[in-house]
């Protein structure tokens, strides 16, 4: 009485009771499903697609238009600001945003060769089925449970520069050793130091004369190698288990020919099962590739915002700074426009490859 | 049939939205909110005081004290800034004179004015003119302060001087101050604490330098646009503090200021160069004034006194406008003032106060108070607009690291005119 496959006769699949229905039973199943089709399904989806209508792309309009204004007080001004876009060209001329930009593909690329790498080790390790394989598993998937904050504050204080790590470079003897050898003692600033290292400048400075000028050293900031350590330290087993769900995916039977035609174990791996883990690898990839753009919560616990020389700013830091303590909203929002271009870079691609396999 | 089920469910909850809005009504009590970011101890227990004094006056009226904890309410701010832009604003909340009272608040008109009550309390008889000057637009009052810190204080740890036989008199200047840090150095002490991790902190110790440099009257024509952000003046302070940056402890960028303070307390370094809420770090760690720790004006600005103060302000369609009114009137008693500066580590801003409620080093404050030019301090957002004082920050944030006089001048040239300080 409720279906369509109850009131016909025979037992075939439902889609294909679709195509060859009789014709008296034809008109009330069409028009249900007409009715579920056309009337129902939007009806139920509507409330949702305003919501998101309204909290997603119209705040994301309200956005662009406040970054093109001159809401630069606490009173809010949405008149446009001439000459049009001004205040992105302020924010591409600040030394500020040059050091975010340079820190936001840095450790979006640290991070995400930290993360997918031990992810993927982690995963084959697992993969080899030893004792403890369950513990082990949930041992490091439990980070990712916790927050940001919870993550910044416990590696705050492990790279403290008089206590923390240093503390153990003293205690176990490893700056003895140092000294034995004639060299300075290990005494990292970790968060506060402010050396760049493989600085690009006077390089990119023979190929393009504008760089050269530029008042940030282009290079991989030291002081942000601890907050890969942190954020890979979390996000790690995510990675983990991502990898651990794709290598359930690789068939056995792949295995078992690759080791009959002769295969190394080693081979196995590197030539039959990873391979097959790139799509893996892909998503995974975006999803933390997204996560680092928008970075705000783990640095400002670690370092507080900026840091000595900007050198652990980042775009969220920044957007907090100039909406909040400055009450520049256009310049915020400016900020907060090519952060979302950021993460379209990244996101659009993917859909688009992914709508068009479908 | 599935969606019948659910109808019941549907009205239950158009009924509830319906209804949820008229419970926020519901009281009509005799209530004052007071937002502030006083949470930790002595803060805490000095709004505390405000709100005992107010209760014995007004009897009866509940206080909500609507606190947002974090220092210098750099979390509190952007609450505020939600509520007031939602029409949803606090009685009273806290500001600092200046310009963030007078161009953040007043001017869009959030605020209300208070020559009414000034003029039947009579307090300018009572206030400083110089301290009602920050406070006045349009020939009106806009807020009542509730105390004053001293922003130039350098302060010191007596033994560790003693021991490397340097004296501090009266006044230093900054040229003394950097043939005592060399020679702290040589001896092997870290001449001067600094906790940057709050980035204000090491902007503070560049604020008192420049104050050193050019003068109460150099720094009055710096934030009206009378004397450019390049002038060699400025760059001679910035120079003094790059100086003075060489002196400080290696790991100043992993503190916050009151570990920088520890640090002069335990004599691990000698000097820190900070307003004077230092002072209750001190005494928390029953130091005696005078006796463990000294204190003199920072090089160079003996004779003006960087205004860091506490006001309230009274709202624009305020919920609770009589109950506020009394607030206001309760904070500029003199009964308030008394009961309020000795557990804030301030003073009063009111002069006819009992003195002798006060320790050695607010006494010497006081009298600073009374006799040097007061002037707005920019760390803390009275001298400039929010935008320059982060166009600060950030400006010495590269400072820190590279010490290009030439390129921290020429970008605090341009926020002041991005902020409308020069034209």
């Amino acid at each position: 009485m409720k279906s369509s496959t109850a009131r016909s006769p025979d037992t075939k699949a439902p889609d294909q009771v679709a195509e060859n229905r009789l014709p008296w039973t034809r008109e009330q199943p069409t028009r249900k499903r007409r009715f579920s089709d056309r009337i129902l399904s939007p009806l139920i989806l509507s409330p949702a697609m305003t919501l998101i209508v309204i909290f997603v792309y119209v705040f994301i309009a309200i956005t662009i238009w406040v970054s093109l204004s001159n809401w630069g007080t606490l009173k809010v001004d949405m008149s446009i600001r001439q000459p049009l876009g001004v205040t992105y060209q302020q924010m591409f001329g600040m030394t500020r945003w040059h050091a975010n930009l340079r820190n936001v593909f840095i450790f979006t690329a640290l991070f995400l060769s930290f993360s997918l790498a031990f992810g993927l080790l982690l995963a084959l390790l697992l993969d080899r089925k030893l004792i403890g394989y369950t513990i082990f598993r949930n041992v490091f998937l439990f980070p990712y449970a916790l927050s940001f904050i919870v993550t910044g504050v416990a590696w705050r204080w492990i790279f403290n520069p008089e206590k923390g790590v240093n503390v153990l470079f003293d205690t176990f003897g490893i700056n003895k050793l140092i000294e034995a050898f004639g060299g300075p003692p290990l005494h990292p600033g970790w968060i506060t130091d402010t050396s760049v290292l493989f600085s690009l400048n006077t390089w990119l400075g023979t190929i393009f004369p504008p760089l050269k000028s530029l008042s940030i050293q282009l290079g991989i900031p030291m002081a942000l190698i601890p907050v890969v350590i942190a954020a890979g330290w979390q996000l790690t087993g995510f990675a983990m288990s991502m990898y651990i769900a794709g290598l359930a995916t690789v068939p056995h039977e792949l295995r078992e020919a690759a080791r009959i035609d002769g295969a190394s174990e080693l081979q196995v791996y590197t030539k039959v099962v990873i391979p097959q883990l790139n799509p893996v690898t892909v998503s995974t990839a975006i999803i933390l590739g997204h996560v680092s753009l928008k970075i705000f919560d783990l640095i400002f616990a670690m370092s507080g915002g900026a840091g000595p020389g900007f050198v652990t700013d980042v775009p969220g830091i920044f957007v907090f700074d100039y909406t909040f303590k400055a009450t520049r909203y256009n310049l915020g929002a400016a900020a907060s426009v090519i952060m979302l271009l950021l993460v379209c870079m990244i996101i659009v691609p993917y859909l688009w490859t992914n709508l068009r396999k479908r | 049939m599935k969606i019948n089920t659910c109808l019941p469910l549907t009205k239950l909850a158009t009924a509830l939205a319906l209804l949820l809005p008229f419970a926020a009504f519901a009281d009509s009590a005799k209530k004052l909110e007071v937002f502030s970011w006083w949470t930790s101890g002595g803060e805490a227990a000095a709004l505390d005081a405000l709100f005992k004094v107010y209760k014995e006056r007004t009897p009866g009226v509940e206080i909500v004290n609507a606190t947002v904890a974090g220092g210098g309410g750099s979390a509190a701010r952007p609450v505020l800034q939600t509520r007031l832009a939602g029409g949803n604003p606090p009685d009273t909340w806290q500001a600092h004179p200046g310009w963030e009272l007078l161009g953040q608040y007043v001017e869009p008109g959030y605020c209300e004015p208070l020559n009414d009550l000034y003029q039947s309390e009579n307090w300018g008889k009572v206030l400083p003119e110089q301290l009602v000057k920050l406070l006045t637009k349009d020939g009106k009052q806009w807020c009542v302060l509730a105390g004053v810190h001293r922003g130039n204080d350098l302060w010191y740890n007596k033994k560790v001087l003693e021991k490397a036989g340097i004296k501090i008199g009266d006044t230093i200047s900054i040229d003394e101050f950097l043939a005592d840090c060399a020679k702290l150095k040589a001896a092997g002490v870290t001449p001067l604490a600094v906790g940057d991790s709050g980035i204000w902190a090491t902007a503070q110790l560049f604020e008192n330098t420049l104050l050193g440099t050019v003068g109460p009257t150099g720094w009055q024509d710096l934030f009206s646009g009378k004397m450019a952000f390049d002038d060699p003046k400025v760059k001679q302070a910035a120079q003094s503090y790059a100086k003075l940056l060489e002196y400080q402890n290696s790991d100043h960028s992993a503190l916050t200021w009151d570990q920088a303070i520890k640090a002069v307390e335990e004599g691990r370094c000698a000097f820190s160069s900070m307003g004077d809420w230092a002072h209750g770090e001190f005494t928390k760690a029953n130091l005696k004034d005078d006796v463990d720790f000294g204190w003199v004006s920072h090089p160079g600005t003996k004779g003006g006194f960087i205004v860091v103060a506490d006001g309230f302000t009274l709202a624009k369609n305020a919920p609770h406008k009589a109950e506020t009114v009394s607030w206001l009137k309760s904070i500029g008693s003199k009964e308030s003032q008394e009961e309020f500066n000795p557990l804030k580590g301030s003073i009063p801003i009111r002069t006819d106060v009992d003195k002798s409620k006060f320790g050695p080093y607010h006494q010497w404050s006081m009298k600073s108070f009374a006799s040097d030019a007061l002037l707005p301090s920019c760390v803390h957002g009275e001298a400039a607009p929010a935008a320059f004082q982060q166009a600060l920050n950030d400006a010495i944030t590269q400072f820190v690291v590279d010490k290009n006089v030439d390129a921290f001048c020429s970008a605090l040239v341009q926020a002041a005119k991005e902020s409308n300080i020069t034209k």
